[in-house]
């Protein structure tokens, strides 16, 4: 059954450096890759290696120390070459360098696995690290059953690749994906598409959806097409994660191949590149960046959501993409609020001759002073769901548990307020706002 | 500008903490992030930012106030020069007698405001806050022209401090600060705020101009205040040489009243700039309209000679006195309004509706424009608390229904 669903709030952004449809993969295997414990929030990290040991792919490096049947796991094969740790011994990143032994743990399953199976699979190769559970926007809790799972197969974020390009993604193993996540709900699978999407999708609900940015997050397909209640959860996963639950349950593999679309208007010809999960940055853009002397800001993920890295650092998770735009921080620009230049980005109409240009190249500055709340309404206007977002957010900044209860915020994840931010006059960190108060309900509605 | 910027540069360490002018830093940084668009990167979330950022959004206010502000200069002039008897109508020294009858007005506020602004600033070590840019041309434009220039410094020093700042500055205020600032003005000085004669600049200033004498026949009534003051008869609205006033005049703004507010034309000029720049909200500019036409209709309906303001049409209703700046310029601050979409228009409705009701059936004030946006103000909180109540309420019903399924 194919239902469309129409999404109207949100707005594309487009900004300069965007990949051609027609872009061929480069694969990069990178010699230096890296687990990031802080990418999987929810999880206390213990480590279960040291410095020096060798690992096969697949073998966990860390679980959480909760619950400890999470694994987080290598993608490679390799030798643990450091272990950075931050203030109070906090584990940063795990770093491997690879090596070409390619030992590998293979997970083996009965003919047709059940329920318990399909768990303890999940758990042991790491996959279900790659899983996100509503409320919190935190890795499932183990013990908790779905009610629903929501699957995205697109990403609507400025300058994003296809997602279903990536070399996972193909009809059986979305079928076999499918079946296994069947299992683990009593609920049902929607997975959300835009239009022609070409994949079959026996027993679950395929909705199709239309509609700028966020419509391709998947809180945001949960909040329009069944919303979460108190009490209840539901899981998140795109559909490259989806296929390669698949592929893990035929074949007893777990592919941590991944397609990077890198971006950005500091790329010189934007492209694809086929890596692995966690590869070195410096490796995948080397020959990619934009010739010219200035500051540059590399990001991995989108330029609403993604993490500020170094070329030293690492593609994060769950990012498919790495975009490269100015930093901006080198140029002196006079009475920047009173332009009237075409080239400046903005949601307002209070910039009328940006209206008639198609393509923006951003940098990365602030444009203005942290202010209080003084707008109204334009954050409604850039998250559809039916939440109050500048009641949520002062809720969340007096710590006030009830309100932030009452005004929904079980149904969102930080995600959800990134164009939110993006527009804010008042230049107020809302993601991170949002962030603290998940984690704060957590903390205090769960000890 | 790279001359500039080099000097800047050269002059930042000695406002930084420990240098020779530290106590002067918020003010600095004021003018360098006035002057150049700072250079802070986002540190956490989003990479990008709108370009927008509140020194624009007051900036377009400023712009859209100023064809009020041109025409205020304007029209203050003619009024002079027709009330004191002149034949000849040369523009140019109109406008200089406005613009010179205006400038100090103008002057003493932003002076006052703005400093007490930069001290509580560098006082809680915070940046200045763009608002009183805005607040500053307000209140000179709500003002009669007449208003003393020590009255307008202490009711200016009064609002900034009593009703902006000790509420913790730009965005946590409560009323509207230019029209506290007149209200305060009302009721503090009343014989200074009403009447025949303070709507008028009387004398010459610089050579321009001529002396009113108010004894001659000459009345600077505003046409709201005749209506107030009528008693018997026909009612006849008169300009300051006693011939009459259409709907026209009323619509350009060549009439006795408060310096901006008195042009219908360029308060529109302005309304579409606001609009156009997405800036004020459509919603509670319509809605004051529509409830000050309904308003205007009923009592129309029902008029009477007891409350002679129930003759003018709903149509004249909206083109006399404050209304329609009030509807594009005060009820719309965004910060002392109703910030959910279907409060806007509650709100806005029944600033329309009570700005009228004061007008008709309570003599004693002839403009209930300002009364009806402040009470407006205080009830806003609860206008949006109900409606976000409405949302709780169906996220708990939601739920309800979940757990009996």
């Amino acid at each position: 059954m194919n239902k469309l669903l129409k999404i109207k709030k949100g707005l594309d952004l487009n900004l300069a450096g965007a990949i051609s449809d027609k872009s061929v993969a480069v694969s990069i295997k990178s010699g230096r890759l890296a687990v990031v414990p802080d990418d999987f929030p929810g999880l206390t990290p213990r480590l279960d290696v040291k410095e020096g040991d060798k690992v096969a792919k697949g073998q966990s490096l860390a679980h959480d120390k909760t619950h400890e049947e999470i694994k987080l796991c290598s993608p490679v094969s390799g030798i643990v070459s450091s272990i950075i740790r931050g203030e109070r011994r906090k584990i940063l990143s795990v770093i491997i360098d690879a090596d070409d032994t390619n030992d590998e743990i293979i997970f083996n399953l009965t003919q047709n696995p059940d329920k318990g199976e399909i768990r303890h699979i999940l758990l042991e190769s790491g996959l279900w690290s790659r899983l996100r559970q509503l409320p919190y926007d935190i890795v499932p809790h183990p013990e908790r059953e779905p009610r629903d799972i929501f699957v995205t197969a697109f990403d609507s974020a400025p300058l994003a690749g296809d997602l279903l390009k990536n070399p996972s993604v193909n009809q059986e193993n979305i079928k076999a994906g499918v079946e296994a996540l069947k299992k683990l709900t009593k609920g049902k699978v929607y997975i959300s598409a835009r239009e022609n999407f070409p994949y079959s999708c026996e027993n679950a609900e395929l909705i199709t959806i239309q509609g700028p940015h966020p419509a391709g997050l998947p809180s945001i397909q949960a909040g329009n097409i069944k919303p979460i209640n108190k009490g209840e959860t539901v899981w998140m996963l795109d559909i490259v994660t989806l296929s390669k639950i698949g592929e893990l349950i035929s074949s007893g593999q777990y592919s941590t191949e991944t397609l990077v679309a890198v971006t950005g208007s500091e790329i010189s010809d934007p492209h694809y590149v086929l890596t692995t999960e966690g590869a070195e940055i410096e490796s995948l853009i080397k020959d990619s960046i934009a010739p010219g002397d200035k500051n540059r800001r590399i990001i991995s993920g989108n330029v609403l959501s993604g993490k500020k890295t170094e070329k030293t650092e690492f593609l994060r998770f769950p990012h498919r993409q790495i975009t490269v735009i100015p930093e901006g921080n080198d140029k002196d620009e006079f009475m920047g609020w009173a332009s009237i230049s075409p080239s400046k980005l903005s949601a307002s109409r209070s910039y009328p001759l940006s209206r008639f240009k198609a393509i923006f190249s951003p940098d990365a500055r602030l444009n203005g002073g942290k202010r209080a709340m003084i707008m109204s309404g334009l954050y409604d206007r850039m998250i559809p769901l039916d939440i109050m977002a500048e009641y949520l957010i002062k809720a969340v900044l007096s710590r006030n548990i009830e309100k932030m209860e009452q005004l929904g915020i079980y149904e969102v994840s930080p995600e959800d307020f990134a164009l939110a931010e993006f527009v804010d006059p008042s230049k107020l960190e809302l993601q991170k706002i949002i962030r603290s108060g998940l984690d704060y309900m957590r903390k205090e509605t769960e000890d | 500008m790279k001359k500039l910027r080099k000097y800047i540069d050269r002059i930042k360490p000695d406002f930084q903490p420990g240098g020779r002018f530290s106590a002067f830093q918020s003010v600095f940084d004021g003018f360098e992030t006035f002057l150049f668009t700072p250079k802070e990167t986002s540190e956490s979330g989003v990479h990008i930012h709108d370009s927008i950022d509140s020194k624009r959004v007051m900036i377009i206010v400023v712009l859209a106030l100023l064809p009020c502000l041109l025409f205020g200069m304007y029209n203050t002039g003619y009024q002079n020069f027709l009330a004191s008897g002149l034949h000849d109508f040369p523009f140019w020294q109109i406008m200089a007698y406005g613009f010179l009858a205006i400038l100090p007005r103008i002057v003493v506020t932003y002076v006052v405001g703005l400093g007490i602004e930069f001290i509580v600033a560098q006082w809680r070590k915070e940046e200045i806050q763009e608002g009183f840019l805005v607040t500053g041309i307000l209140i000179p434009l709500i003002c009669p022209i007449e208003t003393p220039l020590w009255m307008l410094a202490v009711a200016t020093a009064f609002s900034v401090i009593f009703v902006k700042e000790v509420f913790g500055g730009t965005g946590y205020n409560i009323f509207n600060v230019a029209l506290v600032t007149r209200a305060f003005l009302f009721f503090a000085y009343p014989a200074s705020m009403s009447g025949d004669k303070v709507f008028i600049a009387s004398k010459p200033i610089c050579g321009l101009g001529g002396t009113v004498n108010f004894a001659d026949g000459v009345s600077g009534a505003t046409p709201l205040g005749q209506i107030a003051t009528h008693t018997e008869g026909a009612l006849r609205i008169q300009n300051v040489t006693g011939g009459d006033i259409s709907s026209w005049d009323a619509f350009l703004g060549l009439i006795p009243g408060s310096f901006g507010e008195t042009s219908t034309l360029c308060i529109l000029i302005g309304a579409a700039i606001l609009l156009m720049a997405g800036i004020a909200s459509w919603r509670i500019i319509i809605s004051v309209v529509i409830g000050g036409l309904f308003m205007g209709w009923i009592a129309n309906l029902f008029a009477t000679p007891t409350y002679p303001a129930s003759y003018l049409s709903p149509l004249d209703q909206l083109l006399y006195g404050g209304f329609a700046f009030a509807a594009v310029f005060m009820a719309t601050d965004p910060v002392t309004a109703s910030r959910t979409g279907i409060g806007k228009f509650v709100y806005g409705f029944l600033t329309g509706a009570i700005a009228i009701i004061i007008r008709v059936y309570n003599n004693g004030y002839p403009e209930g424009a300002m009364l009806a946006v402040l009470l407006m103000n205080a009830l806003a909180p609860l206008i949006d608390w109900c409606v976000v109540q409405a949302n709780i309420n169906r996220r708990m019903k939601r739920a309800k229904r979940m757990s009996y399924e």
